[in-house]
């Protein structure tokens, strides 16, 4: 009977659906959610006397925002689509923020104060071009200064108030590229200045009332003009000539000729080359890059240039701003050592300096990338000036009175590859911060969690509670707990530089910007796990490879980097010598546990990482089992590789390895491209092989590290939805076997299409694509399993020797294999699935299902499960098997970001803790989002929530009651012998 | 209205609310232009009745095809979305706190752009692109307040009430022993020493 009851409980426990919950007050307990905006493009400064200063931004995540420019606090921030670039920002009216993005098509209207959306246009465009926007600085509520925005061949104006298109002129048929737009003030005549076909220049003067040219002039320049162009005044540009060796000043004066006036370069320097104008505007002088040195160019009353100052190139400048009495100031920062020096100067003279500042900078961030600078009345009525500096490495820092104010650290948006790390173990020795102090302290903790869970607290008593469990268990220690809760996470940024995030708090625990000595700054490309010692080498501390490359081409050599994750230190780096195409951790390690990678360039090598004779004779032993493979996706073929021999008669460095192709799959490029290929993680653990099912039936998981996932579409549905009919599309999926190239499974979906979202586990893939019929989106799962294997489920054969378990598994033998499919539809649009990994693979696995809303939902793998059926059997019921249904539901208390979004949600990483029974998830995009997850609940330890008081007035209750009841039984005894 | 919209968001969206109900029958569904045709809609979000949810407009954005342009709301909940080509199309609507369902949007090239929405979680199709949530979506789960059954639930209340059967029960159960068995049985107890529950069950039953 208790074994039946005890039955009972484990279906009940077993069958109730353990899904991702959680309360209110726990948020912020084991999570964290960093905001982020990314590099800054431009700013805008709002600091009227009144209100809350803030500064503007856009950047290049295509993020427009609002700073409070004293914390630094984002007020409030808009990520626009992808494909939607931000060109330009302003203010108008003084009440809303301007952005024109998608290359001057689309200009929308912000109100200041909340970030709400007032009015959005979309304006004509013919082709692709630069664009710009000009915004009338007056803040009079005038329909006459309409918002000017030139991009595609259009001229739009614009009302700034509710975003209607005043009038438009087209500049298509003759092929007119706007430059400059003025707007003198008190004038209703607006100068438009472009070039025709980049040797005529062109003046327009338009009414800014109706749209009317009021006077044209066009004037052929013989020279050609190339690209960058310099206002210094009001009828003033500076532009170079074709081959970049002559500035030319164009004046267009009111009424008067548009004149040219020709300054040869060789002329203001000596031992010039090809020269180009800076993008900081100054007034009456422009800037100037001619042999990595920067000139300060004035202009003259007759167009005459003259040399006033040169600088180093490291030297990041700022668009002039006007101070007090009719001045115009300008900033230029550039950085030595681990100081920035910055200086304010009058554009007029050069020797007035307004304010110089030398800063020191806590950490190394890079040369300086772009300043903007605001002024402000000091109380002695001088001008103060304050600077938003943008660093190499993407942060922002404002910088006011010789100290930085505040620094966000922006690089941290665009992460492009994240692995985990241990902490050190905690030594002998090491003061340990004390948890809880005494056993008064700690019983009075519990005492106050019991009440808070008998909802008996005060608010006061909540509050109480709230911040102790924040603070509790010393989760931002920097040492290794024996749950492995806390960990490091190694984000490597676009700019080329790596975060250590701590799985506590998030807080950065050491940065560091990539060195090479080839180029100045490599781009981070992607992480591995070099060296991790758990069983010798001990001493040694682990680190992470950093693969590098010295310019944005797959071509381009690479660089390797480690980096110690102790201590966040470069170990070393080097340049490589040959391009990366793509890095294979193999799985062998050396007598210090570093792992050993093979290195694929564009020549069809391999190169052999670490270069150490005993990593060498390693990788000799297992020359004939090492392959490998490429997609070349756009070509739709998938080769494989293996090893060859050594490439010492081309070059001396023994090192390397030629392959020789084994095996290709083409697919037919008029009817199949490819849109997505995976493998499983290499690391992830199964824990067992066998999967035994209600009947008695034993499944055997095929699970193979070498299978590959393909998924391809027709040619006409790679594109996006809607622009494909659904008799037009298939997408076709594809299960590789990548040592011998063999198709274990083919899946074909009529009338569906991408993108892809797949994730590939133990013996299982999860997709999820397009029904165009259904015009639904579809998750399919299929699980594939092993057949040759599937005879061995009878005892007798085991016990007679009659089974094939002991016969040695080949890569190269045939697989027999059969698979199970099964698909729901899905109700959103994914951006990216991840699955749950745990330290031994015993718990069940979550899907991780990163939404179009930015929120990442946990789905059970039981509702992806292909043996659901719509009326299961009692004995179905009790293995957890959940009734058909033909859409995955969502469940809003499994969405693991709560109320939070991850904007721009790039991915979702993976990592188990210690612990079985829970994992670490990381998710990264403009924001970042950590948390521990326990996809089966913590089965194996007592949460947080655990009331001990409980406990304890339990057995003292039961130990009272003992003593009582025993007396009571005492006395009772004794009345009875007196009876 | 303007000088509404900026004091009090809420009233206005209610004043806004009321006025299209007057004048929804005109409202825009598309226009053609050279290239592609334009998508107006309108997100409708009731005032919310779950605490810790505020129905702000400025975050809600609406995307689509799965990413290829997103829009955002005006104040008066309306969104376009420009220079789309014929065909059919999804649109999703992104709000915290709220569930929509997608739109399958069929912008018609022969009747210049004419816009033929279905919502595709529940296959009604709508008259006018107004998109409203199916549901409000709660992320947190809600405590229960203090109850006698949750404590008895728990495992120590569990062994508490097991306690409880124990101590009140058992005795009760002993009454009913005749005294004679009752005897014999303590002489067998005194007799083995040691009571053990297979010696009990046996005797228990061959009394019986």
């Amino acid at each position: 009977m208790a074994i039946k009851l005890y039955l009972l409980l484990l279906v009940f426990l077993s069958s109730a659906i353990a899904s991702f919950s959680l309360y209110e007050d726990q948020v912020g307990l084991m999570d964290w959610h960093q905001r982020y905006i990314g590099k800054v493009k431009h700013a805008v400064f709002h600091t009227q006397k009144t209100g809350r200063k803030r500064v503007i931004v856009s950047t290049e995540e295509n993020v427009v925002a609002s700073l409070d420019l004293r914390h630094g606090e984002i007020f409030w921030r808009h990520v626009l689509g992808t494909k939607d670039a931000i060109d330009g920002v302003d203010i108008a009216l003084g009440k809303y923020v301007i952005t024109l993005s998608s290359e001057g098509s689309m200009l929308r209207a912000w109100n200041l104060p909340d970030g709400q959306m007032v009015w959005e246009t979309s304006l004509h465009s013919s082709h692709h071009s630069k664009s710009l926007l000009s915004v009338p600085i007056n803040l009079k509520v005038d329909k006459d200064y309409p918002i000017l925005v030139f991009g595609g061949g259009y001229l739009h104006a614009v009302s700034p108030l509710d975003g209607e298109v005043l009038w438009k002129k087209d500049f298509t048929a003759e092929g007119f590229e706007v430059q400059r737009v003025l707007q003198p003030l008190e004038s209703s005549i607006i100068y438009v200045l472009g070039f025709l076909r980049s040797s005529e220049a062109v003046v327009y003067q338009i009414d800014s009332r109706s749209g009317e040219v009021v006077a044209e002039k066009t004037t052929a320049f013989p020279g050609g003009f190339s690209g960058e162009i310099s206002s210094v005044s009001n009828d003033k540009v500076v532009v170079l000539d074709s081959t970049r060796s002559i500035l030319v000043t164009i004046s267009f004066l009111d009424g008067g000729d548009v004149s040219f006036q020709k300054t040869r370069i060789s002329d203001l320097v000596e031992d010039s080359g090809e020269a180009e104008i800076l993008p900081p505007r100054f007034s009456d002088m422009l800037a100037v890059k001619v042999n990595k040195r920067t000139v300060f160019v004035r202009v003259g009353g007759e167009g005459k240039l003259e040399v006033v100052d040169s600088l180093s190139d490291e030297t990041a400048m700022s668009d002039s701003l006007p101070v007090a009495d009719d001045q115009v100031a300008f900033a230029s920062v550039h950085h030595e050592g681990s100081k920035i020096h910055l200086t304010v100067k009058l554009v007029d003279d050069l020797e007035t300096v307004l304010l110089r500042e030398s800063i020191q900078m806590d950490q190394h961030r890079g040369r300086v990338d772009k300043v903007f600078i605001n002024n402000y009345i000091k109380t002695d009525r001088s001008n103060g000036f304050r600077a938003l500096i943008v660093m190499e490495d993407h942060s922002l820092l404002l910088l006011q009175q010789g100290a930085i104010v505040w620094s966000r650290e922006e690089g941290l948006a665009s992460v492009t590859d994240v692995t985990t790390a241990e902490l050190p173990v905690e030594k002998d020795g090491v003061s340990v911060a004390k948890v809880e102090h005494t056993l008064v302290d700690w019983l009075k903790g519990h005492i106050l969690k019991l009440k808070g869970s008998l909802l008996l607290a005060s608010p006061e008593d909540v509050a109480a509670i709230q911040e102790m469990r924040m603070k509790s268990s010393g989760r931002s220690k920097l040492t290794r707990d024996h749950n492995g809760f806390r960990k490091l996470f190694i984000a490597l940024t676009r700019a080329g530089k790596l975060f250590a995030l701590h799985t506590g708090d998030g807080r950065i625990v050491w940065s560091v910007l990539l060195n090479s000595p080839a180029c100045a700054r490599p781009s981070g490309v992607s992480l591995y796990q070099w060296q991790v010692p758990h069983h010798h080498a001990m001493d040694e501390n682990p680190s992470v490879l950093v693969v590098g490359r010295c310019g944005s081409d797959s071509s381009s050599p690479g660089v390797l980097s480690f980096v110690d994750v102790y201590t966040g230190k470069e170990i070393s780096s080097s340049d490589i010598g040959h391009s990366v195409v793509q890095v294979m951790p193999l799985p062998f390690t050396d007598s210090t546990e570093q792992r050993l990678h093979l290195i694929a360039d564009t020549d069809g090598h391999v190169h052999l990482y670490p270069k150490t004779s005993e990593a060498l004779s390693i990788f000799q032993r297992e020359f004939q089992n090492v392959y490998w493979y490429n997609v070349e996706d756009d070509k739709g073929i998938i080769r494989g590789h293996g090893m060859k021999s050594s490439c010492s008669g081309e070059t001396a460095d023994e090192y390397c390895f030629t392959t020789r192709e084994l095996w290709t799959v083409v697919f037919p490029s008029e009817s199949e491209k490819i849109i997505s290929t995976l493998t499983r993680k290499p690391n992830e653990v199964v824990h067992t092989q066998a999967k035994v099912s209600t009947d008695q039936d034993v499944l055997y998981k095929y699970v193979s590290r070498n299978l590959l996932f393909v998924a391809t579409v027709s040619p006409k549905g790679a594109g996006e939805i809607g622009s494909v009919t659904p008799e037009e599309s298939a997408l076709v999926v594809y299960l590789i076997d990548t040592i011998t190239g063999r198709i274990l499974h083919r899946l074909s979906h009529q009338g569906c299409q991408g993108p892809v979202h797949a994730v590939f586990s133990e013996n299982w893939v999860v997709y999820h694509y397009f029904n165009l019929r259904a015009h639904k989106y579809e998750v399919t799962v299929v699980e594939i399993y092993d057949q040759s294997r599937a005879e061995n489920k009878n005892v007798w054969k085991l016990v007679l020797g009659k089974h094939n378990l002991t016969a040695p598994i080949s890569s190269y033998s045939r697989p027999e294999m059969f698979t199970k499919s099964q698909s729901y539809f899905f109700p959103q649009s994914v951006k990216t699935i991840a699955v749950t990994s745990t330290a031994k693979g015993i718990t069940s696995k979550q899907l991780l299902i990163g939404t179009i809303g930015d929120q990442i939902l946990a789905l059970d793998k039981r509702f992806v499960d292909p043996r659901r059926t719509l009326n299961p059997s009692q004995a179905e019921k009790e293995e957890g098997i959940i009734p058909l249904t033909d859409s995955l539901p969502i469940i809003p208390q499994s969405y693991i970001t709560h109320s939070l979004k991850v904007e721009g949600l790039r991915g979702i990483v993976t990592a188990p803790a210690k612990l079985e029974s829970t994992t670490h998830v990381f998710a990264y995009g403009v924001d970042l989002f950590y948390t521990r997850l326990a996809p089966s609940k913590t089965y194996d330890s007592l949460t947080d929530d655990f009331s001990y008081a409980l406990l304890l007035i339990t057995i003292v209750a039961l130990v009272a009651a003992i003593y009582i009841t025993w007396a009571i039984s005492e006395k009772k005894e004794l009345s009875e012998k007196w009876r | 209205m303007a000088p509404i919209i900026r004091s009090s968001p809420a009233l206005a969206f209610l004043v806004l609310q009321i006025s299209f109900i007057f004048f929804a029958s005109t409202l825009p569904l598309s226009s053609g232009s050279e290239d592609g045709y334009t998508i107006t809609g309108r997100v409708k979000i009731p005032p919310s009745n779950v605490i810790g949810h505020t129905a702000k407009s400025s975050n809600v954005k609406v995307i689509l095809n799965g990413g290829q342009s997103v829009t955002f709301l005006r104040p008066d909940g309306y969104f376009t979305f420009h220079k789309v080509p014929a065909g059919t199309h999804l649109i999703e609507v992104s709000a915290m706190g709220y569930f929509f369902s997608p739109v399958r949007v069929d912008v018609s090239a022969r009747h210049h752009g004419k816009v033929h929405a279905t919502l595709t979680e529940t296959r009604r199709s709508l008259t006018e692109l107004v998109l409203e949530p199916l549901r409000e979506e709660q992320y947190y789960e809600i405590r229960e307040p203090f109850s006698m059954l949750s404590m008895v639930k728990s495992p120590m209340g569990l062994m508490v009430g097991f306690m409880v059967v124990v101590v009140f029960l058992m005795p009760k159960l002993m009454e009913n022993i005749d005294p004679e068995e009752m005897k014999q049985a303590q002489e067998e107890m005194r007799r083995q020493g040691v009571p053990s529950l297979s010696s009990l069950l046996p005797s228990a039953g061959a009394s019986r």
